[in-house]
């Protein structure tokens, strides 16, 4: 095992990745010397960035072993699966940049911010008093005035902040002019971005520029990289146009205390994803060892994890989050001394969550871990290394382990569509991740009480809806041309 | 057969002692009684008495497994851990924390829930069944594709989209049904509809999905080769014969949910008021009484438990070849 990793460490490839690491931990542990804040480093951040160092070094794995990488190349040749994948890396930068805190030092403020907050102050500096429309420059609520002849009357405010660089005749073509003009732009920078992109590809692979865009038009590159190109552009104007906007007014709307929802909405990404795959992350561990242990040993051990597994698993998932999550609320209220802050409360609430849907969700895996395993150790290879004297560890992690890491990999992709959803779930029940924490699931949960309102308030719940929505889509369209390619049962039934 | 099926029921015990000690070590170790009781009568400044007289009005007083001051087999029942948990293993749930009796209001509120879950049961599976048939019929077509991709997308919309949108556009714009409510009897259908709809709705995609792979496999069998040989129309090969086998696995799968139908639905009763279990457990977990939340994770896994032989003894009803051991 050892030896194995020496010998891994010689080569230039690895060294490289290494490097890479180490220069990303560098900047992450250091950027707080340059820009003169007070780094905070919560529980899930620190697990965030070692799932993302995870994730390379799987990459950097995946790309050296050729039976592994062909399944990658088959999942990225389908089209509706590269533009997915582009659609998942924008939520993955927004969720990364929203996971950088510090404190600005100096100041005695308690205030946490991102890296996200930061780039998004413009908008989030801008707080209305109460509800206000998508592009509205009314408020949503009447308030008393009165005249120039002291008599009082209500009427809708002018907002603080959206529109108020206009009059009130000015509102539509204002609008409509400075949408032409982000479209401008915005295609001005996806021009960039595609140009850039043809140069890169041209000159690694030695062809002209000309030829290069006519490969990538005719489609008849190894990748489709026209639908690649087709999502970040369609992207790129669309974020473009709605940054832009929201300089100038909400473009999603503000909340009950006034925020604007498109700032809510984009941080809630980074809660959908942290439920998302902190969950795997904390379950996989004993999902894989004990289903392998269970098929690989049999007998006792079989018997005591399986029983372990049919116990949890017999206790409907819900009731079972319910009964946990309302325990660790009991405890959190009466430790309160453990938790510094508010937000690390609420941190190591989100904590809390994922660990209980990850004892809901392992289950699944570790019985279907179990029966691979049962399957594989009955294999010549197996017995081949049996009888040399294999010790049962180095069987089991260098023989039995790779060999069900597609499965592995099928239950993660296609879990994490499911997790996203359940936080909506839970945050309705009540027992979600903490009130404070902004998520999709508390916007959604607090517009059934606005959509009852009458004009009914509904652009956070569609703020909300749609992000989620996308989200969602693209992992669940992403998990079926990754379940296409990896499982060998889907090959036949297509 | 009676053998096996004693046999698999004497095999859940040791499960239902397992989920007992669970939930018992999550409620009476891992938080003390105390710790409920300052969270209950919220948690600053409370003196030590008001604890007390909380704990001792609803018996939490006791101590955990063995009672010095009592004698003889007293010294093990007067417990917490008897009273509140051992005595779960006879359905008697005792009083809830604020005093009713859980057993009663268990009874009562499992039929609106089964009013609810039954229908939805029974259409959600007959309209995917139809669903994915008709997308089988035109496989390798675009209606097929098209089928699929709309799957994915009502699949990624949470239910609880499903039910604010339901319950806007019937019962407030259309005003067609009441949006929430419940009446006993007859007239329960009229409150009843429009969660049946958004509930069979809500779960359409991924059973479609699931039951469109079951008989695509089915498909390729050599039996439907044969049927196809005869000269049969490709509508009463998958009707006929697709079908019939590939309700096998559909049925055997769906068991398993049957007992739970008593449980109802979480999200669907709190939403549209219907007083099941669902909208019990809701309210218990919003008031913090862990009586209630304790025993509806009992109950769910006793029901669960009883799904799960009842499907062993589907599988050995339908498939013959299955054996008993």
């Amino acid at each position: 095992m050892a030896q194995d990793i020496i010998r891994l460490l010689k080569q230039r490839y690895w060294q490289n990745v290494i490097l890479l690491l180490a220069a990303m931990l560098i900047v992450y542990l250091s950027y707080p010397l340059f820009f003169n804040v007070q780094a905070e480093y919560l529980n899930t951040d620190i697990l965030i960035f070692f799932l993302l160092s995870v994730f390379i070094v799987f990459i950097a794995y995946i790309r050296k072993q050729p039976h592994l990488s062909e399944p990658w190349k088959q999942v990225f040749k389908n089209k509706i699966a590269m533009s997915s994948a582009v659609v998942l890396c924008f939520f993955v930068v927004v969720g990364l940049m929203d996971s950088v805190h510090f404190r600005k030092s100096g100041t005695h403020s308690l205030e946490m911010l991102s890296v996200l907050d930061v780039s998004l102050e413009y908008i989030n500096k801008r707080t209305e008093k109460t509800y206000s429309a998508p592009f509205a420059i009314y408020s949503y609520a009447k308030e008393n005035f009165s005249n120039d002849k002291g008599v009082k009357y209500r009427d809708y405010p002018r907002l603080k902040y959206a529109g108020s660089h206009i009059k009130e005749a000015e509102h539509t073509s204002d609008i409509l002019k400075k949408s032409l003009l982000s479209i401008l732009v915005g295609s001005a920078l996806a021009g960039f971005v595609v140009v850039l992109f043809v140069l890169i590809f041209s000159y690694k692979h030695s062809l002209t520029f000309k030829e290069t865009v006519k490969c990538i038009m005719d489609n008849s590159l190894e990748f489709p990289w026209k639908v690649a190109l087709l999502s970040i552009v369609v992207l790129i104007l669309l974020f473009n146009w709605l940054f832009y906007m929201s300089a100038y007014y909400h473009v999603m709307g503000t909340d009950k205390v006034g925020q604007d929802v498109f700032y809510l909405t984009l941080k809630s990404i980074r809660t959908g994803l942290v439920i998302g795959t902190l969950t795997t992350l904390i379950m996989l561990p004993f999902a894989i060892a004990l289903g392998v242990m269970a098929g690989y040993f049999k007998g006792w051990v079989d018997d005591v994890i399986q029983y372990i597994y049919t116990t949890l698993n017999s206790i409907p998932g819900i009731l079972l989050i319910v009964a946990v999550m309302l325990a660790i609320d009991v405890y959190i209220e009466n430790h309160q001394a453990l938790f510094s802050t508010a937000v690390q409360r609420a941190d190591i609430k989100l904590l809390a969550l994922c660990g209980v849907l990850g004892i809901t969700s392992w289950t699944g895996l570790c019985r279907l871990l179990r029966g691979e395993a049962f399957k594989l150790r009955e294999l010549e290879y197996i017995q081949a290394a049996t009888a040399l004297g294999v010790s049962h560890f180095r069987i089991i992690v260098s023989h039995i382990v790779p060999n069900v890491m597609h499965i592995v990999l099928i239950v993660v992709v296609l879990d994490f569509s499911g997790l996203v959803l359940a936080e909506a779930v839970l945050a309705y029940i009540g027992v979600g991740v903490d009130p404070s924490t902004i998520s999709w699931g508390n916007m959604i949960n607090s517009a059934r009480f606005e959509l009852a309102r009458e004009p009914a308030v509904w652009w956070s719940l569609l703020a909300a809806f749609s992000f989620m929505f996308a989200l969602v889509l693209a992992a669940n369209l992403f998990a079926d041309a990754i379940r296409d390619a990896f499982d060998p049962r889907m090959q036949g039934v297509k | 057969m009676f053998a096996y099926i004693s046999r698999r029921i004497l095999y859940a015990v040791p499960i239902l002692i397992g989920v007992n000690l669970l939930t018992f070590a999550l409620y009476f170790l891992v938080n003390s009684p105390d710790d409920m009781a300052r969270m209950h009568l919220g948690a600053k400044y409370v003196t030590q008495q008001s604890i007390d007289k909380w704990k001792s009005q609803r018996g939490y007083d006791k101590p955990l497994f063995y009672n010095e001051k009592q004698t003889g087999l007293k010294a093990i029942t007067d417990t917490i851990f008897y009273s509140k948990s051992v005595r779960l293993f006879v359905f008697d749930f005792g009083n809830s924390d604020n005093g009713r009796n859980i057993g009663e209001d268990v009874y009562q509120r499992m039929w609106p829930s089964l009013a609810y879950a039954l229908p939805v049961f029974i259409l959600g599976m007959f309209t995917a069944i139809c669903f994915a048939l008709l997308l089988v019929f035109f496989r390798s077509t675009y209606v097929d594709l098209m089928g699929v991709v709309l799957s994915v997308v009502m699949m990624s919309i949470s239910a609880i989209i499903y039910i604010i949108a339901g319950q806007y556009l019937v019962g407030k714009v259309l005003l067609l049904v009441p949006i929430s409510g419940y009446a006993p009897g007859i007239s329960a259908i009229k409150f009843l509809i429009l969660p049946v709809i958004i509930g069979v709705i809500a779960g359409l995609g991924a059973s479609a999905r699931w039951y469109r792979t079951i008989f695509l496999e089915e498909i390729n069998r050599d039996y439907v080769r044969t049927a196809r040989a005869k000269g049969l129309s490709e509508l009463r090969v998958l009707f006929a014969h697709v079908l019939k086998n590939a309700m096998i696995p559909i049925l055997t799968g769906a068991v398993v949910a049957i007992p739970l139908l008593f449980m109802g639905s979480l999200l669907m009763e709190s939403f549209f008021g219907i007083p099941g279990l669902g909208s019990y457990t809701i309210d218990a977990i919003q008031g913090q009484d862990f009586a209630i939340v304790r025993a509806m994770v009992f109950l769910g896994s006793v029901l669960y438990i009883l799904g799960l032989v009842m499907t062993d003894i589907s599988y050995t009803l339908v498939d013959p070849r299955v054996r008993l051991n």
